[in-house]
């Protein structure tokens, strides 16, 4: 104890008596500040979410897959919305696409991941104690638990919850005589997006100022893993972008309840005309998607940054290009609010905007090609080691690259103009947005789950969770491309009703048998997951042998982190299987002055200055010991 | 019965499941793999990554090229022949993409598999690699790019003058189709007007309407330019005509346009793919509510001079509807009862 400098001295002390008072189940479960708790609630939320949102998907793909079956046993479940002949209503099969892609998007990738790994790793893998605030970080939660609650319950009422897309264009969402899930439905969507807006905010800004001020000694922005990166990076794309969307669900809020016209104009619906005018429904559309895209990126960087480091640490190689990783991820940051309109190619909008989003959006695939192109490298000539976290980032950077490369299609608005809202669209988004990011997150569960709970999972169980998966959704999502192609349109009850239309119905089964198969095969991870929380293998301090800080500190870390000082760091993340070294990883605390015989020459130099630094802070530490004593 | 079958056997399937896991657990324990960096699955693993690759790549050629009839539509347009170009070559130049990254992404976790006696290449950075990955996706991109810019910006050029005006208003849940009539001139509207009667809100004050006439489907015809003029009346629906490679949303009041040029008859087509009953089709793509999957329209795309043979012998809308302009002022009245007798 006497050793601690003044600066860590009052939060050390609080982590030796932790098990002694602060503790009650309310503090240390509910109510709690510490950032690793935080985390874990975010996951265990996102899963449930992730059970909700997929379970709908299999509801909607039973009516695309097999049109003419007899739904009669989900009335329990569904009641009225099963029809007295025994089939899926069509305004609840638009509630249903409506409420997964939204629980998707923000409940389970937005919330479920950056939540849970944000608040996991950032102080961990910076060396600090916890958040910047705390408390921030629990309303956070919290702000996000309310709105989960909110939009839980408008499943249930009695109109449905909301069913215009996951996108809500007015109109159709602003006019209740349009839908009946616009009507409470639809406002109830819009409070809990509220809700959830406001903690994405509460947890970006904590994020950022987390990244920025409390990195520890030596850990320079250079030295950064690329998962901090990534989460820091995705924080300032959410604080810019999500205000953006809160407008624009505001303005809806007006248009709704108070009679004004932002997004209303020359309407007769229900058999009378409407007294708005002046309003432009395409506003709606550019505010959304200022935000809407940047959400894409929102989603996918954390797990581009969770596969960075997996993928580096299991191929005992440095990542490769690292500087290039980061500028990639600085492009597309950046990129990322400029490419908005390639959604609204035919929205009615000057085709000269769409000539300008054309070029934008195709210098955004140069950074992305970037790291794929780095993420081969990293393999190339590696040690590979196959744990499951593993296993799931070399399937991400699949699906990054299937995705991705249909995106080439849809950028370009001339090939566009046949493609859009078509599921051309559907399986380019779910590769490169849904199941990249699915991957990512579940490669960080398995990577992580040793320092987040102690124990291993299965690695047999996780293999086969991964390739039933990995499997399942190519089945799933790579012959929607031929539907797409075939001009399939998306969020339609049934196709056939159109000549053109009328086929591959055979397609659209195996469809659906794949999805409730992956689906299913999702409970493979689940009882992996809370069987290894009790019964799992201890697991050892550093079971991936990793250079990261937060695999030096204890194996159930404390509120606090580090129960000593916060340890200094010498070097960067990515000193794996270094020439001369007697390991093949050095890990970010060994001072380079300690590894004489593996340092580069421009390290070598760097030995003298390192040692001057330690040579001061030793007098310093002695001079606050003999202040103390 | 049979249920009770099923579930007793799901539990039985289960709890052997569940033996297998804990006995492999045990044995494994017992032979201390779990303490080793890489076990027996690293290898299993490996190897399913060059299996995924070849059956799944396999799997893709056999679909794309046995199916390729059926996912490829006809095109009908003369733009569409030229956005179906750069879709295939996009669909090359990213086909080669694919494939290669592929074949490295699951043939490297075989090739560079753990092995204890071996370490990994220290190779951090190479900036003169980064340059040519950099640069070489920007230029194929921006070759792309034009390509697909000289397209759009044909495609949503003014259309030319002498284009057929069609207009086609969408509302939940069908089209409504309305030609100008001779003047080629479509009359106003105001959604005001709208009524059981006046269906498009058509303004007959404006004299341009007097001659309009409504049409159940959309005829068109071959080889001469045709001029959507598209809007909404209560929410966004999107005019969608797969084989004309057209979409355009229908926007509540804001009027969009999209100009083509049809280039086979509805019977050209139907002698090409061998289908007596082919037809063009319109369909909605813009989510509108619980009839957007059924909002159907048919186009017949027709020669000239039938075109032109069928265009005289519509009637004016109002000559079966003269409600519509019963209550107009004196000289418009006049002009729409002469129209009506002309057409009587
Ligand atoms: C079990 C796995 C999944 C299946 C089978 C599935 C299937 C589908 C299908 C078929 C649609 C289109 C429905 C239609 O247009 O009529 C859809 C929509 C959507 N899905 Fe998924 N999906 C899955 C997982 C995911 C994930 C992980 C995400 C996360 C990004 C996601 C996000 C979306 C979104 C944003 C939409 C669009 C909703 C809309 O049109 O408003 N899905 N899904
Ligand atoms: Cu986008
Ligand atoms: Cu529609």
């Amino acid at each position: 104890m006497a050793t601690a400098n003044t600066a860590t001295h009052s939060a050390t002390a609080h982590d030796h008596h932790d098990h002694e008072h602060h503790d009650n189940f309310i503090t240390k479960y509910i109510f709690t500040t510490d950032h690793k708790m935080i985390g874990k609630q975010f996951l265990i939320t996102g899963m449930l979410w992730a059970f909700i949102g997929g379970l709908l998907s299999v509801i909607f793909r039973l009516q695309l897959g097999f049109p003419d079956m007899n739904l009669e046993w989900l009335r329990p479940l569904l009641g009225g919305w099963i029809t007295p002949d025994g089939a899926l209503d069509p305004e609840f099969y638009l509630a249903l696409v409506t409420m997964h892609g939204t629980i998707m998007v923000f409940f389970v990738l937005t919330a479920g991941l950056s939540g849970t790994f944000s608040n996991f790793l950032i102080p961990l893998q910076i060396g600090a104690r916890d958040m910047a605030s705390g408390f921030m970080n629990m309303l956070s939660y919290w702000f996000f638990f309310v709105s989960s609650v909110i939009m839980f319950i408008s499943l249930f009422i009695e109109t449905g919850p909301a069913s215009g897309g996951w996108v809500v264009y007015p109109p159709l969402s602003a006019l209740e005589q349009a839908m009946p899930g616009s009507g409470l439905g639809m406002t109830l969507w819009l409070i809990a997006m509220t809700f959830f807006i406001a903690s994405s905010l509460l947890g970006g800004i904590n994020y950022i100022t987390t990244v920025i001020n409390l990195r520890t000694k030596g850990m320079s922005f250079s030295r950064l893993p690329l998962t901090i990166w990534a989460f820091f990076l995705t924080a300032i794309i959410g604080l810019l972008s999500f205000p953006v969307l809160f407008s624009a669900a505001l303005l809806l809020v007006f248009d709704r309840s108070f009679g004004t016209s932002f997004y209303l104009s020359d309407i007769y619906i229900g058999n009378e005309a409407l007294p708005n005018t002046g309003g432009s429904p395409v506003l709606y559309q550019h505010l959304f998607w200022f935000l809407g895209h940047p959400e894409v990126y929102i989603v996918l960087l954390p797990a581009l940054g969770i596969t960075s480091e997996i993928i580096a640490t299991n191929s005992r190689k440095p990542i490769f290009g690292y500087k290039a990783m980061v500028i990639s991820m600085l492009g597309i940051t950046i990129l990322s609010f400029v490419v908005w309109a390639h959604h609204m190619f035919v929205s009615g909008m000057n085709p000269f905007l769409g000539s300008i989003f054309m070029f934008l959006t195709l210098i955004i695939a140069i950074p992305s090609a970037v790291k794929v192109f780095n993420y081969l490298t990293t393999l190339w000539r590696g040690n590979l080691i196959f744990t499951p976290g593993m296993l799931f980032s070399i399937g991400l950077v699949s699906f990054f690259i299937s995705g991705g490369l249909t995106g080439i299609f849809l950028g370009n608005s001339a090939i566009d103009i046949q493609l859009h809202d078509t599921y051309f669209v559907v399986a380019h988004f779910h590769l490169v947005m849904g199941s990249a990011s699915f991957f990512g997150l579940m490669a960080g569960v398995y990577h992580w789950f040793p320092k987040m709970f102690g124990r291993m999972m299965d690695a047999r169980l996780g293999y086969i969770h991964f390739w039933l998966t990995f499997i399942g959704v190519y089945l799933v999502f790579f012959p929607m491309h031929y539907i797409g192609i075939a001009g399939f349109p998306r969020r339609y009850y049934s196709w056939t009703g159109f000549e053109f239309s009328n086929m591959y119905t055979d397609l659209n089964m195996f469809v659906s048998v794949a999805a409730i198969i992956t689906f299913a095969a999702q409970f493979i991870f689940v009882f992996n997951f809370f069987y290894s929380m009790y019964r799992g293998r201890v697991a050892s301090l550093n079971p991936w042998r990793s250079t990261t800080l937060e695999w030096t500190t204890p194996l159930h870390p404390g509120h606090g982190n580090w129960p000593g000082e916060i340890p200094t760091v010498y070097r960067w993340p990515y000193d794996y299987s270094k020439p001369g070294a007697k390991e093949d990883f050095i890990p970010q605390t060994v001072p380079l002055s300690a590894t004489p015989e593996s340092n580069l020459p421009h390290e070598q130099e760097l030995v003298k200055l390192e040692k001057e630094i330690m040579a001061d802070e030793e007098t310093e530490l002695v001079a606050n010991e003999a202040k103390q004593v | 019965m049979y249920g009770f079958l099923i579930a007793v056997g799901i539990l039985l399937l289960l709890s052997i499941i569940w033996m297998v896991y804990r006995i492999q657990t045990l044995v494994s324990v017992m032979k201390g793999s779990d303490k080793k960096v890489a076990t027996g699955s690293n290898k299993v693993n490996a190897f399913m990554f060059v299996l995924f690759l070849v059956g799944a790549g396999g799997l893709m050629f056999w679909y794309s090229i046995k199916e390729f009839d059926n996912y490829n539509l006809p095109v009908a347009s003369e733009h569409g022949v030229i956005t179906d170009q750069l879709f295939w070559i996009t669909m090359a130049v990213t086909g080669v993409v694919f494939i290669i990254t592929h074949i490295l992404l699951f043939w490297f976790p075989y090739k560079y598999q753990y092995q204890e006696n071996r370490k990994a290449d220290f190779y951090p950075d190479n900036n003169k690699l980064e340059v040519i990955w950099t640069t070489v996706p920007a230029v194929v991109l921006a070759l792309l790019v034009i390509g697909g810019w000289k397209a759009w910006s044909d495609i949503t050029a003014p259309a030319p003058e002498n284009s057929h005006v069609v207009e086609i208003m969408g509302y939940q849940f069908a089209w409504e189709v309305r030609y100008p009539g001779m003047d080629n001139v479509l009359g106003d509207h105001d959604y005001r007007l709208t009524s059981a009667t006046n269906v498009s809100g058509v303004d007959f004050t404006d004299k341009n309407a007097l001659d309009d006439f409504m049409s159940p489907v959309v005829v068109i015809p071959k080889g001469e330019p045709v001029l959507f003029k598209i809007r909404a009346r209560d929410v966004l629906h999107s005019v969608f005509a797969p084989h004309m490679r057209l979409k355009m949303d229908a926007v509540p009041g804001m009027p969009t346009r999209f100009w083509f040029m049809p280039t086979k008859t509805t019977e050209e087509m139907r002698a090409e793919l061998n289908d007596p009953d082919f037809v063009y089709e319109i369909a909605c793509t813009e989510i509108c509510g619980r009839g957007h999957f059924s909002m159907r329209k048919e186009i017949r795309v027709v020669e000239p001079d039938e075109f032109r043979k069928w265009m005289a012998e519509q009637k004016p809308y109002i000559v079966n509807n003269p409600s519509l302009v019963a209550d107009l002022p004196e000289e418009l009245k006049e002009l729409a009862e002469i129209t009506i007798s002309e057409h009587k």
